[in-house]
């Protein structure tokens, strides 16, 4: 015991010792919460808009001021020439190109299905998804003013039964894009913390041969591995500390349930990346080698975690992949506790097979640790 | 006389290059045992196994009585072990890395405070200096007083003088007399052919393979021929004279001067008239005795 408190003192008088990673324990959580949280977002405004007008009616007029009148749109061009839209586009300049063919005016004047024409630039497969559904939002406004206007028209429009939806936002009740993502991106941050910092820790040691001096001590591989661990899920928890302390200040996260848990689950987690991290760099004898290998690990596992895309919609394999993703475990958890306010009894699930994952990742890497050159 | 290290047909491979082949060899309690050998002569294969740190694919060790394959444990308390690199933390400072190891080895500085009294001594008044500032000669008593601290019955050397200036070169190895005299076994490879005069006996070491065990002065005795130096102030242009004369039978610089010997192993007396004519006239050749490298040689060449 005595043997591991020094390990993790002379850990820490290493790390704090360093000037650059002794300030960027402050500095990384600060940047990366008022950087990422504000920024990543799926909301879409102005969503830039050419017409093309081949109607010029009354109803054609009526239709572009709604879109003009929508938060989303901007009507920035319109034209004539079908050619020059589909230039603009090619060039990306416009996201969406509306053409209203002639007719239009007088097919709805006649009570008829008019008929209007889409084009969306697709580069970016959201951008385009969701101009598509406030597109379809805005033009099933228009059809009820039309329905409203003419009260004799679709004969019997007015008396077709019909459900209306209203709905409502259960735990983030307006859609705020950082309530969705700060608990993910506080998982990032602890996950980037374990995983870098310890991993890199231990090459560095190989690389300067100090490995060697301690290889030929008496010092147990736990102990070792140990001593590797807890000072940075001490750092890991304080930086996640930092984190929420200004969620909760900047964008007045709601923090709905205990923070004990929250923090319990989030020591469990970097325990679970720590091993990991540990079995990684047993392998590699060189920064560069980790590095290497460590990027692509977060890559996948940060981008399967269900941070950006949801989880449900991933292909089956990919569900299967994340029972063994610590982050897709602490994403789900840290947004329940956060927004949602579950206590253990909701989620003792998720934090039990996170805390199997940290056994196992952990005796992975103390018996892939060898005290032998 | 007891043994400390017992070594039988000991072999070690790395892929296809065999680092070690049927290495024996023993050395008693309290002597100073020099490995010599050039580079990549499979010294440090030798020592990572005996300090554990490398498994023999071949042969059997035993170190103070207990086997290297299954007493590594109880080995590593009581091993002191400084590898051919700086091994301790730059990033902490004299003190801090001579309190962590001997923490990690349960004791506390003070009580062997003796031990290494001589060696730290030295560097005590940069206690608070970053280890990777220390300069060359600081680092090196800074490692030994850290192999040291726990009091280990062997010490094991891995060529601890190489980038050190003469004077402290100097110094460690009547520092490790001392250590000697504690009755601490010492183990220690060097490339300097001086270093292997202050060993009680020396192994010559030459491509996994030990050429011989001897005391130092034994060895130098082992060589059989009547050896020359030879002194010009164009050594250069000397040694290569030298090798084209025809009585000549071996001849490698040795300091400042050129160890000849001769065919027939007599002085051949028409060599001054030979360096006359290919224009050095300074030489001077006196009979001399051999040293340990030039038995080095000598063995080398017999192979």
């Amino acid at each position: 015991m005595r043997t591991i408190l020094f390990l993790i003192r002379k850990e820490f008088l290493q790390i704090f010792r360093d000037r650059m990673i002794g300030k960027a324990i402050f500095a990384v959580p600060l940047v990366q919460m008022l950087i990422l949280v504000p920024a990543v977002t799926f909301e879409i405004r102005e969503v830039k808009l050419c017409i093309i007008d081949m109607d010029m009616t009354s109803e054609s007029r009526k239709l572009i001021g709604q879109l003009e009148g929508s938060t989303f749109f901007r009507v920035s061009h319109s034209t004539f020439s079908e050619n020059e839209a589909r230039n603009l586009l090619d060039k990306n300049r416009y996201d969406l190109i509306l053409r209203i063919p002639g007719g239009f005016g007088r097919d709805i004047g006649n009570r008829n299905p008019a008929a209007i024409h889409a084009s969306i630039n697709a580069i970016n497969a959201t951008t385009a998804q969701l101009s598509w559904a406030y597109l379809n939002g805005v033009i099933h406004d228009y059809n009820l003013n039309i329905i409203a206007d003419n009260p004799g028209s679709i004969a019997t429009a007015g008396i077709i039964p019909r459900t209306e939806i209203t709905n409502r936002f259960w735990y983030n009740e307006n859609l705020v894009y950082s309530h969705y993502m700060l608990p993910g991106i506080l998982a990032i941050l602890v996950t980037a913390i374990g995983f870098l910092l310890a991993g890199l820790n231990l090459v560095k040691e190989k690389e300067a041969g100090t490995i060697e001096q301690i290889n030929v001590t008496p010092i147990r591989k736990h102990q070792f591995i140990t001593g590797k661990m807890v000072p940075f899920i001490i750092i890991g928890l304080f930086d996640l500390a930092l984190g929420l302390a200004l969620g909760k200040l900047v964008f007045r996260i709601p923090f709905e349930g205990s923070i004990g848990l929250f923090f319990l689950c989030a020591a469990i987690f970097m325990i679970s990346v720590l091993g990991i991290a540990l079995f990684i760099s047993n392998f590699s004898s060189s920064q560069q080698q980790f590095m290497f290998v460590a990027y692509f690990f977060m890559m996948i596992l940060i981008l399967m975690s269900g941070i950006f895309t949801p989880f449900e919609s991933m292909p089956s394999w990919a569900i299967k992949f994340n029972m063994a993703n610590p982050m897709a475990y602490l994403i789900r958890i840290n947004r329940m506790i956060m927004l949602k306010g579950s206590g253990f009894r909701d989620i003792y699930r998720d934090i039990a097979s996170l805390a199997v994952l940290a056994v196992i990742f952990t005796a992975f890497a103390v018996r892939r640790y060898r005290k032998t050159a | 006389m007891e043994k400390i290290i017992e070594a039988q047909g000991i072999g070690k491979s790395f892929g296809d290059t065999e680092a070690l082949k049927n290495i024996s060899f023993e050395v008693n309690r309290g002597e100073i045992f020099g490995f010599i050998g050039p580079d990549g002569a499979g010294k440090t294969t030798l020592f990572r196994i005996i300090t554990t740190l490398l498994l023999p694919d071949a042969g059997r060790m035993t170190v103070m009585g207990l086997d290297c394959k299954t007493g590594y444990r109880e080995l590593r308390r009581n091993i002191g072990y400084m590898p051919g690199r700086f091994s301790l933390y730059h990033d902490l400072t004299v003190e801090e890395n001579l309190n962590f190891y001997a923490t990690v080895f349960g004791t506390t500085v003070r009580k062997n405070y003796d031990l290494i009294r001589d060696v730290y001594s030295h560097i005590e008044p940069f206690r608070k200096r970053l280890a990777g500032k220390l300069s060359g000669g600081m680092k090196q008593k800074l490692a030994l007083s850290c192999a040291l601290i726990h009091k280990p019955g062997l010490l094991v050397l891995d060529e601890p003088t190489t980038g050190v200036d003469a004077v402290s070169r100097s110094e460690f190895w009547e520092m490790l007399n001392r250590l000697r005299e504690e009755n601490i076994t010492i183990i220690a490879s060097t490339p300097y052919m001086d270093e292997a005069m202050r060993c009680n006996r020396v192994a010559l070491i030459q491509k996994g393979q030990i050429l011989s065990v001897n005391p130092p002065e034994k060895i130098r005795e082992e060589f059989s021929r009547k050896i020359f130096s030879v002194k010009s102030s164009e050594k250069y242009k000397l040694i290569n004279a030298l090798r084209n004369f025809p009585g000549t039978a071996t001849a490698y610089p040795f300091g400042d001067s050129v160890h000849l010997t001769f065919r027939d192993n007599e002085q051949d007396h028409s060599l001054t008239g030979y360096l006359n004519s290919m224009g050095i006239s300074d030489a001077t050749i006196s009979e001399t005795r051999a040293g340990i490298e030039d038995r080095f040689l000598e063995l080398m060449q017999d192979k």
